[in-house]
């Protein structure tokens, strides 16, 4: 076990915690404003994934693509905000399940039978094909840490659209009190579509940025749903900040345990066993986490305050 | 010498930068009326909310007849005979107005993980609660769902419920909050009735009410004491005067 | 027996109807409605079960596929060792398999308890947008497992090459099985109708629609709250091991969250918080995937948009819409009224959830 190695799984840990804290962000962003579970969210991952593999195939360009995915998504996700999300604000949580729910299998079906059963492709654009070397020989794609890099940055950037921007005092003015920006003159209908749009957005360039490096396939989304809520329940709802710690820890938490838990049981037990256990703990190790953090601290590491 | 009822020692808490209770100390004896009273945002719900263990405090002790409960968690606390209504009233709104008190008669008599027999029906739980409904005078309406009564009636449902636990110390959060003449009058007589069985600490803004029941009068402003004594001193200072009652002459 | 018409004319009507369906098609020879109905029945235990958490305790629970998968396993090993003539645990205590049905039922409700007891310790601290995130997310756990994990088969699942028996009784026969699921369904509907409505019942009902209150009068809401979810996955799990001897096949996609999604959508759909929801709810998703399945193979999206019209406007579910019809014919006490009322209570937030962090 090289240093190499090591390395190479730390990258992937970032890069898949980075993904996370997109669809995370997204999600907290939306329940801390608007108060709303969102369970289609990996939906528009989905989508974001479909939109970049169908119009780059159209226009040859892949950063055409990413634009059109980035653009398409924040259309549907505007669309759903008008003319479903809206009725669900009030409800309770039970009804947005639901609702949500029935959204993802509109839309997964919906994909199928525009795009058919099969898988698109989405090649790594050229500019970010090719490797780097690392130090026990081998080579880190240039595409994963371009993917890093555009975490980080829509990481600062959100920072700085919440912290600075007048939107983004809107934002945390709603998340503080829902009923009172209505009263001071502030237009609901149009922020709450914006956030919304801006949080498909963000599902969207995962979703595309995963669809090049994996596969674009009706369903892909879901896992990386489930794995979003396990992000918000061990970081806290609410913040950015704790999507962030909490995409980072999962993200990393998961990769190390996928590389090394096989490694250790093939030590220990015969081939076939280390396998079968390993495997499977392996893939159970990040709710073994969230277990653990909800022990510790039921309200997640940084929950917003009330 | 019998143990007094609730001793509160420098109670406090805070709300972020907001302190809204200010090392409060006071106490309820048996067998009388101690009113709180002070401007709107004094941190009187929050005290209440402090002693029925609904809210954590920052420092301070709650004792109850000489037992410290301030880490009994507020089901406990109910339990023991510490109990309270709210300012808005807090029921079940899908059951029925002898429902609500029934409940409290079943939590009372700590049977509730029975699963056959019918809960609605029960004949016992019915009787008691509608005993404690005739003393807040809404046996008539025992059948009524909730969701259906006025403002007064709920507020006396609020009571009844309270009653149901068997109280040793009552803490009444506005009791009379939105009530017309005849229904503080009855609200009044009542509680002159239940100052002969138990403590009661009493929150209110209805100053009629206050001064024709209060054995001590407690003086809330920013979150601490300004003044603890009978009605008759409290009338007369001029530093309650000034921080409450100046306002309202 | 007049009151009783009063409040459970529906669930007599869906019972009835369930059985009327059955056995017209068993004095017709179509094995594959016999077979569907078992599906509805089977389905309806498991969505009676979820309702106790979700519609009467107010937990909505994303994770119920967990019970239902783990009660077919449970079930599913047990018939499995005993074909096999294999022990499930070696070892100083060792247990061995069971062909014996009540075995299988047994084994799976306990394994539902158990369960539950686990995920109930850690998520119900939690509420609101927490507590399904994290049902949600134990499923999964336990789903992963199940496909990693190979003895049992893995993502292949099991086939079980024999269904359990009951007491010596062979339940191959379509109908003699069908029976079997019945009587099960009404000891399920008569549990729930009496947990419902008894004193554990009206806590729980009060913990749902009130905590503080329910708290100021000395209920600790944790205690009772775990209680109904183990006593919702026990029922669900015994459903699951039902399921997997209908099938022959015990499958981890049971254990899915597509699967906790049907389960939720068989509550909602046949109506929240009413004892015979979960019949019709099963009834009419069953329905929906044999016709609309004939018709395309999308049927799947317009179920979806189905459900999102009755999420959007349609309050109440199918248990709702009969009492509305009820009443509009001028059935008198034999239509509850929709109260409005309780129904608005009900469906729109409490307060305190807007500051839900």
């Amino acid at each position: 076990m090289s240093f190499g190695f090591f390395l190479e799984q730390a990258l992937n840990g970032l890069q898949l915690g980075v993904m996370l804290f997109l669809m995370a962000a997204g999600l907290t962003l939306v329940f801390g404003v608007m108060g709303l579970i969102n369970l289609a969210h990996g939906s528009l991952f989905m989508i974001g994934a479909f939109l970049c593999a169908y119009v780059t195939e159209q226009s040859g360009s892949f950063w055409i693509g990413l634009g059109g995915a980035l653009g398409g998504t924040a259309l549907v996700g505007a669309a759903i905000e008008i003319v479903v999300m809206r009725r669900l604000y009030d409800r309770d949580h039970l009804d947005q399940v639901l609702a949500t729910f029935s959204l993802i299998l509109i839309f997964s079906e919906g994909m199928r039978w525009i795009f058919g059963a099969r898988p698109l492709y989405l090649n790594t654009p050229p500019l970010l094909s090719g490797a780097v070397p690392l130090p026990n020989g081998g080579g880190y794609p240039v595409f994963r840490l371009a993917i890093i890099a555009i975490g980080i940055i829509v990481a600062i950037g959100l920072y700085q659209l919440i912290a600075r921007s007048r939107l983004g005092m809107q934002i945390r003015a709603g998340e503080a009190d829902r009923e009172m920006i209505g009263a001071l003159g502030v237009d609901i209908n149009r922020l709450y579509t914006i956030v919304f749009a801006i949080g498909a957005m963000l599902a969207g360039l995962a979703g595309a940025m995963v669809g090049a490096l994996q596969s674009v396939e009706v369903g892909m989304g879901e896992p990386v749903l489930i794995m979003a809520f396990v992000v918000i329940v061990i970081g806290g709802i609410g913040s950015i900040r704790g999507a962030l710690a909490g995409a980072v820890l999962v993200g990393v938490f998961d990769t190390f345990a996928r590389a090394f838990i096989p490694l250790l049981f093939a030590s220990l037990f015969p081939p076939a066993e280390a396998k079968a256990i390993g495997g499977a703990l392996a893939s159970m190790s990040i709710y073994v986490l969230m277990a653990g953090v909800l022990v510790w601290r039921p309200q997640g590491l940084f929950p917003a305050d009330a | 010498m019998p143990e007094t009822p609730l001793v509160i020692s420098g109670l406090t808490k805070s709300f972020g930068a907001l302190k809204a209770v200010d090392n409060v100390s006071l106490d309820v004896r048996d067998r009388e009326i101690h009113a709180i009273i002070g401007p709107n945002g004094a941190g009187k719900s929050s005290l209440v909310n402090l002693i029925s263990g609904l809210i954590v405090p920052d420092a301070g002790a709650v004792a109850f007849f000489g037992r410290d409960i301030t880490r009994l968690p507020a089901p406990d606390r109910a339990r023991l005979g510490l109990n309270r209504t709210f300012q808005i009233s807090n029921l079940i709104a899908n059951r029925s107005v002898v429902e609500n008190v029934m409940l409290a008669v079943q939590s009372h008599a700590g049977s509730s993980f029975r699963f056959i027999r019918p809960f609605a029906t029960d004949k016992r739980l019915r009787e008691t609660a509608l005993h404690h409904l005739g003393r807040v005078g809404l046996a008539e309406r025992s059948g009524v769902v909730v969701a259906a009564l006025s403002h007064g009636e709920r507020r006396q449902l609020e009571l009844a419920v309270a009653l149901a636990m068997a109280p040793k110390v009552l803490l009444l959060d506005e009791p009379m909050a939105g009530l017309g003449p005849e229904d503080s009058a009855q609200v009044i007589e009542l509680l002159a009735t239940l100052r002969e069985e138990l403590g009661i600490l009493l929150i209110e803004h209805d100053m009629d009410a206050v001064f024709a029941l209060a054995d001590r009068i407690s003086v809330l402003v920013y979150g601490a004491v300004l003044t603890t004594d009978t009605p008759d001193e409290v009338r007369r200072s001029p530093a309650v005067r000034e921080a409450y009652l100046g306002e309202e002459a | 027996m007049r009151d009783l018409l009063d409040d459970h004319w529906q669930t007599l009507l869906a019972l009835v109807l369930l059985a009327g369906f059955a056995l017209s098609e068993a004095a017709g020879g179509g094995s594959f409605y016999i077979s569907l109905s078992t599906r509805v029945a089977i389905l309806a235990i498991a969505g009676i079960g979820l309702n106790i958490a979700l519609g009467y305790g107010g937990m909505v629970s994303f994770g119920h596929a967990a019970f239902f998968g783990l009660g077919g396993y449970a079930a599913g090993v047990a018939v499995h060792h005993a074909f096999e003539g294999s022990n499930f645990l070696d070892g100083p205590i060792a247990v061995s398999g069971s062909g014996e049905l009540l075995t299988g039922l047994v084994a799976a409700g306990v394994t539902g308890l158990a369960a539950a007891l686990f995920i109930g310790v850690f998520s119900l601290r939690t509420s609101g947008i927490y507590f399904i995130m994290i049902t949600l997310a134990f499923a999964q756990m336990l789903y992963y497992f199940a496909i990693s994990f190979p003895t049992y088969g893995g993502e292949d699942g099991l086939p079980l090459y024999s269904r359990a028996t009951l007491l010596g009784l062979d339940l191959s026969g379509d109908m003699t099985y069908f029976t079997v699921c019945y009587l099960v369904l009404v000891t399920a509907v008569i549990l729930s109708a009496l947990i419902t409505g008894s004193r554990f019942g009206a806590v729980l009902n009060g913990l749902r629609e009130n905590e503080t209150r329910m708290i100021a009068i000395g209920f600790h809401p944790f205690r009772y709250r775990l209680t109904a979810f183990m006593v919702s996955a026990a029922m669900t799990a015994v459903a699951g091991a039902l399921y997997v001897h209908l099938d022959g096949f015990v499958s981890p996609s049971n254990m899915s969250w597509h699967r906790s999604g049907d389960l939720i959508v068989i509550v909602i759909l046949g109506g929240v918080a009413r004892t015979p929801g979960p019949i019709f709810g099963a009834a009419a998703l069953i329905a929906m995937e044999t016709v609309l399945g004939d018709f395309t193979e999308r049927w799947q999206f317009f179920l979806g948009l189905v459900l999102l019209g009755i999420v959007l406007f349609a309050r109440g579910g199918l248990s709702g819409l009969l009492d509305r019809a009820a009443a509009a014919l001028g059935l008198g006490p034999l239509g509850k009224q929709p109260d409005s009322e309780k129904d608005r209570a009900r469906d729109r937030r409490q307060p305190g959830e807007v500051r839900d962090a």
